[in-house]
């Protein structure tokens, strides 16, 4: 089975957010950039569990400049058997769908996993419009995923209850919790990763019909109105004659 | 400019994230839209009420096959030459705006929360700690919109209900089961979550936090600790790598608010917090905060929401 990841680079998830150039770019200086946590703890290591338990190989696909590098070989480290980065820098969910369905395409994969969304953009957008671009089915916010010949189970969590599908391979499905459970790359894998092939394939021609114009950070939050432990009781008063939300 | 508004109605009732998305795209609009939809549902002439002039159905579609629901709309988008195509942000829009954005070769905002501003349109970014402002330089626009980001309209006209009469081929996702979640309310939808976190030292200790929620008509909700720990169930993990709600009122005891936590729970309107450390992180990002031992407080709440309750 031919599997293959799509993985982001992200700030790490105690990064101070922060904008420059008036607001209209994210301040990198001093953050450490991580393997986006749903691509790597739920994708990438369902992929891995797929592949050691049916045979086959886990390439994963990152679109960005030499300075995702790094994050990329945390994901070989991981396991991945090989890498591809498309040598642009990612602006919009379409551009960056486009260059990985044209790499992507009569390649022969039999999955396409991503991670829900991505803890920057969170736009939860790049894995449906992989799919719809190599006209696959496409199931998010799986939080389990099981294959049986060329049958995939996707169970996905839904107001109400779960969903259980059924769909023929080849399908790209996004993951979000219950997935997997994260692995953390020992010594072995990282020395390994080293030497796996990371291969940089060049941009292809893709569409930029969205861009962020700026950012700003939300309002500060008003003081926090304390209450005497043993007045408890007031909480539901005040959430309820005060703040009105119950 | 002409603006359609994909909906899904499947349930007994129309959802409120429905009603929203209506509103949002006649208010985007200036004048009525059409609202397109699938499945059995009786009562669609309702729509009226938020904006739509028009509701095109696609009768004995129940698909969860987000391709054969991309075709019903991009269909409608091109029989009605629209330039905006409104979306819900939840599980059946996920599955379909970005397959519509990417068809029509079109920019797409996922998870606005409020109408454009000009022609920028804002949405969360970095798990709720920033936003940012999404310029579409496309011809189309797909936007699907955040739940509880706008208040539904209640205007007096109906809809007038038209049934799709193309062709949305065969389906090649297959539904073979619903497991329906036990009672309770569920979180996605809560206006009020009473969650906890390690503070309850462990699962038979949640008795009382159930009580409560369940007095104030909440649902219950934990931190990722207690889901790792399997205290609770994975899907009441709300956090950066568990779901991100926006209830209006968010209620956490025992939990210290780390940064990824706080990043699930942000967008609630109303935080209070409950913890013995006063130290707690939490205390910072809540609107109320009781420092105090969540086996002492808890009682006290559940008795104030009996009087609350017995009151109203």
């Amino acid at each position: 089975m031919k599997i293959l990841v799509l993985i982001s680079q992200v700030p790490d998830t105690t990064a101070r957010i922060a904008f420059t150039n008036d607001n209209t770019s994210y301040d990198t200086s001093g953050v450490q950039f991580i393997v986006n946590p749903y691509d790597e703890w739920y994708a990438l290591v369902r992929g891995l569990e797929l592949k050691e338990a049916n045979g086959g190989s886990v390439t994963t696909v990152t679109v960005g400049t030499a300075d995702t590098e790094p994050t990329i070989r945390k994901a070989l480290a991981i396991g991945a058997d090989e890498a591809v980065r498309i040598d642009v820098a990612p602006v919009d969910a379409l551009q960056v769908a486009e260059q990985i369905a044209a790499f992507a395409t009569d390649k022969g994969y039999d999955l396409v996993l991503a991670g829900k969304e991505t803890i920057d953009y969170n736009g939860s957008q790049v894995a449906g419009m992989v799919a719809e671009l190599l006209d696959l089915p496409y199931v998010p916010l799986a939080s389990k995923l099981d294959i049986a010949g060329a049958t995939a189970t996707v169970e996905r969590d839904v107001a109400g209850g779960v969903e259980v599908l059924e769909v023929q391979l080849p399908l790209v499905v996004s993951a979000s919790k219950g997935m997997a459970e994260q692995r953390i790359p020992n010594m072995r894998g990282i020395m390994a990763a080293r030497t796996k092939p990371l291969n940089v394939v060049p941009a292809a021609e893709a569409d930029h019909v969205a861009a962020t114009a700026r950012f700003e950070l939300p309002p500060p939050k008003g003081t926090c109105k304390m209450i005497p432990a043993e007045d408890a009781g007031q909480l539901i008063e005040l959430l309820h004659s005060e703040a009105k939300v119950i | 400019m002409s603006t359609i508004v994909f909906i899904d109605t499947r349930g007994k009732k129309i959802p409120k994230a429905a009603t929203e998305a209506v509103t949002y795209a006649h208010q985007l609009s200036g004048g009525p839209v059409t609202a397109v939809t699938f499945g059995d549902a009786t009562g669609l002439e309702a729509l009226g009420a938020y904006g739509a002039g028009k509701v095109v159905v696609a009768r004995g579609v129940n698909t969860v096959d987000g391709q054969q629901l991309t075709k019903l709309v991009v269909d409608v988008a091109s029989d009605q030459d629209a330039k905006n195509v409104v979306c819900m942000h939840d599980a059946t829009g996920r599955s379909v705006a970005p397959r519509v954005a990417a068809r029509l070769k079109a920019g797409h905002v996922a998870g606005a929360i409020a109408l454009p501003e000009g022609d920028l349109i804002k949405r969360n970014v970095f798990s709720g700690k920033a936003r940012s402002w999404v310029k579409v330089s496309s011809p189309v626009r797909v936007i699907s919109l955040m739940p509880n980001s706008i208040a539904p309209e209640q205007g007096e006209r109906t809809a007038t209900v038209e049934e799709y009469s193309g062709d949305l081929g065969e389906p090649r996702i297959a539904l073979k089961e619903v497991r329906k979640a036990g009672e309770g309310i569920p979180l996605p939808e809560a206006e009020i979550v009473v969650s906890a976190g390690r503070g309850m030292k462990g699962p038979e200790n949640w008795g009382p936090i159930e009580e409560l929620a369940r007095l104030l008509g909440a649902a219950t909700a934990c931190s990722r600790p207690v889901a790792d720990m399997h205290w609770r169930p994975h899907h009441e993990h709300v956090g950066q790598t568990g779901i991100a709600i926006r209830p209006n009122c968010y209620i956490a005891i025992g939990i210290s608010g780390a940064i990824q936590h706080l990043a699930g729970v942000n967008q609630s309107k109303v935080i209070a917090v409950i913890n013995k450390d006063p130290e707690a992180p939490f205390f910072k990002a809540a609107d109320y905060g009781i420092v105090g031992d969540a086996f002492e407080v808890l009682p006290k709440l559940i008795e104030a929401a009996k009087k609350l309750n017995a009151e109203h």
